[in-house]
């Protein structure tokens, strides 16, 4: 290694990741004084965040999946899920609900801060639960609720474009929405709505997506750049907590930098990258570590993962908004980026084996969760499908993204050690028929 | 063509019985033989679709809501943690039991949106969502619906091999117009008068509607009422009660015939999808604007359908109000999230108004009640000793 590469890579490498938790850990503590700042706070959720007409009036934002899948990250879930429970939620509904419900009955106690109370919260409906969610702080407390509807694709094949008659009636559906929005964070602010600011923080947004979407493609290396089950995760985190934000748009330029520098250089994430992996799901978040070390201790590598676009709201698609027409573009980007994200969830068969090749993946890692069933319901009949269309390795293990009751560690670990055996022997079938 | 014979001429409880053979054939026998007959099938699932629009198309539209089936296929189809009605549903298809030429989900859940990906994974026909939406506060809703009633009718044109002209709909729609009347008039003896007409008889004669034409069903319909309340029933002491719970996936019929033992069950939210618009839609001006807003404005609730006008307990007060009833019954199927979430926002305000409930699950393929019932009673008596 020359000494200028060394350099290099002791101040880039990793920098995202050490970063990215630094930006992460500072913005969930603004949250705790903000009702005593007196600032407006909106609960708001990945998919559809609507960023930056919140961020145009000085909102604050909570992420409400956020907060939960950190209190299991930090191994506290069971006591909120608890709460949670002995008020009357069924173990059946999903955990991030009743981490919350945890967290509001504890008055906003959670263990990175304290969560504000909510002025506003916007429902999307890139996911059901996130209404049913709504409903429970609107019935607590009373505030705002805004349900943001911006319809996905009606099946896989139909997917209109800008210009098509169709897409332009669920472009003007989210585009009057996103008038009444306004309105109504004018009324709760008591501040005028300034396009300038919109636009400010559309271009901010425009930076992370194009960046996002180049940190993605980068992960086709060989080897990876970075794990897309945990690094990846810290880089969803500031990809939802600072989108439409300076800090967002400046941790992106410097990822990007980052993540070429390794490519370039051929540096990855484990000292020999063995296999790599697509991860179809949310990540086992109750074991987080532990679940990353199953697969890389045997030198599997997540190169991809469907986490990482539909849980950034379809970010990776990169679609730059039109400052010109800042609204107009606002909903259009809106649509195909929802769109793209609920398709990432619904419709992903295709494009699972399409990236078989993008990103030369030897297995595919489904893992439906009992609190998620968004994601979770039609993977086991895209798994046939992308069997069906493709040969190609793949391991189907279900568990919980909070709770650790639904995850048997050893029982995953079996499957795990058999699918890594499995595609050992392909290897050596392989290359035994080249 | 008739699809439901033998009910002509036939006594109350005669009818009742062949209807209770007919919504419990897991052949689907009517739906058999109106394909059979060169007839086109667009099976919509659960909550709500406006099947004037197939049904102007000359289609049969019918209410995909699973079925109490032993499935043979559909279980290797989906992962664990799910409802019951999905699978069921998806194996009637796969089996050919019910053959369809289009099928339409909806997004009312997290899992039933899920759907027109599996089934476009499997089935050649089309297979998609209607996006009913949403946001149905926003000034631009019924707009939006209408475009989107528009949509799925130019693909039901192509599936129908027909034009649907405005006079097609507006026929339709007096079609469904009367159904619904004689829906609510169901509705209205098991409110006034309960004890001529059981929970799970009731039950038979609303969901028979879901699976034949629906001019035959408001022929069936409006034969019947007159022998309903005509019947010789007397009074009895029992309780009268709301039964949320049934939106999406239906209890056995032995567990609402448990449940009509012990008490009057004057109104349900069983099948609301066929009850969901309240009044008639009117018959001139843009038809499926008429629809759009009338789903919107003029309709029923449930816990799939946010809506800042409609917050459930309020709904189901009003329910119970306009009913008299003294209890609820609050249940969810097993596996469905909206309806358990729904029952704890329900629990709460019942406890707060000291109104008493009884809270239980069900799954469509139940068949063990034993339990229930001793449940069931102890609560009935409690309430009627207090």
């Amino acid at each position: 290694m020359t000494p200028d590469k060394k350099a290099g890579q002791e101040s880039i490498v990793g920098r995202g990741s050490r970063e990215g938790a630094r930006l992460f850990r500072e913005w969930f503590q603004r949250l705790s004084g903000a009702a005593e700042r007196g600032e407006p706070t909106a609960y708001v959720f990945v998919m559809g965040s609507i960023a930056e007409v919140l961020n145009a009036f000085g909102f604050n934002l909570v992420f409400p999946e956020i907060s939960s899948l950190q209190t299991a990250v930090r191994r506290v879930a069971h006591e909120y899920l608890t709460v949670a429970e002995d008020y009357g939620y069924s173990p059946d509904v999903c955990g991030y609900v009743k981490a919350d419900v945890g967290v509001q009955l504890r008055n906003g106690e959670h263990p990175m801060g304290r969560i504000p109370k909510p002025t506003l919260s916007i429902l999307t409906n890139a996911c059901n639960t996130y209404m049913k969610w709504g409903e429970i702080w609107e019935r607590w407390y009373g505030n705002a609720t805004f349900a943001l509807d911006s319809p996905g694709a009606r099946s896989a094949n139909l997917h209109t474009q800008p210009g098509d008659q169709d897409f332009e009636n669920d472009r003007k559906y989210v585009e009057f929405q996103l008038r009444e929005l306004i309105t109504l964070c004018e009324q709760l602010t008591g501040t005028q709505f300034d396009i300038d600011k919109l636009r400010e923080t559309m271009q901010y947004t425009n930076d992370m997506s194009a960046a996002w979407k180049r940190v993605l493609e980068l992960n086709r290396s060989a080897p990876a750049p970075f794990n897309a089950l945990n690094e990846g995760t810290v880089y969803l985190g500031v990809a939802n907590a600072l989108r439409g934000k300076k800090e967002g748009s400046e941790f992106f330029r410097d990822l990007v930098e980052e993540m070429e520098f390794k490519s370039r250089n051929r540096i990855g994430t484990l000292t020999e990258e063995k296999y790599r992996l697509t991860f179809v799901g949310v990540p086992c978040y109750p074991i987080f570590r532990r679940f990353y070390d199953l697969f890389a201790e045997w030198g599997g590598t997540f190169v991809n993962s469907t986490y990482l676009k539909f849980a950034s709201g379809g970010l990776n698609l990169g679609y730059q908004y039109d400052l010109n027409r800042p609204l107009e573009s606002l909903a259009e980007g809106t649509l195909l980026s929802l769109r793209h994200a609920m398709d990432s969830m619904f419709f992903q068969n295709q494009d699972l084996v399409d990236e078989v090749d993008e990103f030369h993946v030897d297995g595919i890692v489904y893992h439906p969760i009992k609190s998620c069933r968004t994601v979770s319901t039609g993977l086991a009949d895209n798994r046939r499908a992308v069997m069906a269309a493709r040969d190609i390795a793949t391991l189907f293990i279900e568990s919980d993204m909070m709770d650790k009751r639904v995850v048997s560690e050893a029982q995953m670990k079996n499957r795990i050690d058999a699918f890594f055996e499995g595609l050992a022997t392909r290897k050596l079938h392989a290359a035994a028929a080249a | 063509m008739q699809v439901l014979e033998g009910w002509q001429d036939r006594s109350l409880d005669q009818v009742i019985g062949l209807c209770r053979e007919f919504v419990e054939d897991g052949d689907f026998p009517t739906v058999r033989r109106w394909r059979e007959a060169g007839g086109k099938v667009l099976g919509h699932f659960q909550v709500y679709f406006p099947e004037e629009l197939a049904h102007a198309a000359g289609m049969l539209p019918v209410k995909v809501r699973g079925a109490a089936i032993d499935r043979k296929r559909a279980d290797a189809y989906f992962g664990s943690y799910l409802c019951s009605i999905i699978r069921s549903s998806l194996d009637l298809a796969l089996t050919g039991t019910v053959q369809l030429d289009m099928f339409v989900t909806h997004p009312i859940c997290d899992v039933a949106r899920n759907l027109a990906g599996v089934w476009s994974r499997n089935f050649a026909y089309p297979s998609q969502i209607l996006y009913l939406p949403q946001n149905a506060n926003s000034a631009y809703s019924a707009q939006y619906l209408r475009d989107e009633y528009a949509r799925v009718l130019r693909t039901i044109e192509q599936v129908a091999d027909r034009q649907v002209s405005e006079d097609d709909l507006r026929r339709s729609i007096t079609v469904f117009n009367e159904n619904r009347r004689l829906l609510h008039r169901i509705y209205a003896i098991k409110r006034q008068t309960p004890w001529l007409l059981s929970v799970d008889e009731a039950y038979v004669l609303v969901s028979i509607g879901g699976m034949i034409p629906r001019e035959e069903h408001n022929a069936l319909l409006t034969a019947v009422i007159p022998m309903i309340e005509a019947r010789a029933g007397k009074k009895q002491d029992k309780i009268r009660v709301v039964f949320e719970g049934g939106f999406c996936e239906q209890p056995p019929l032995d567990l609402l015939r448990v449940i009509g033992q012990s008490c009057y069950v004057v109104d349900d939210d069983l099948l609301i999808g066929l009850r969901w618009l309240l009044q008639d839609v009117p018959t001139t001006g843009d038809p499926l604007m008429n629809l759009a807003d009338a789903y919107l404005n003029d309709s029923s609730y449930s816990p799939v359908q946010h809506d800042l006008r409609k917050p459930k307990e309020k709904m189901l007060l009003d329910r119970m109000k306009n009913a008299e009833a003294s209890a609820a019954i609050i249940t969810a199927a097993k596996m469905c999230e909206p309806g358990l979430e729904e029952q704890v926002a329900y629990s709460k305000k019942l406890d707060e108004l000291n109104i008493p409930y009884f809270i239980s699950e069900f799954e469509e393929k139940m068949t063990g009640f034993d339990h229930m019932q001793i449940q069931l009673e102890t609560f009935v008596e409690n309430i009627l000793f207090e």
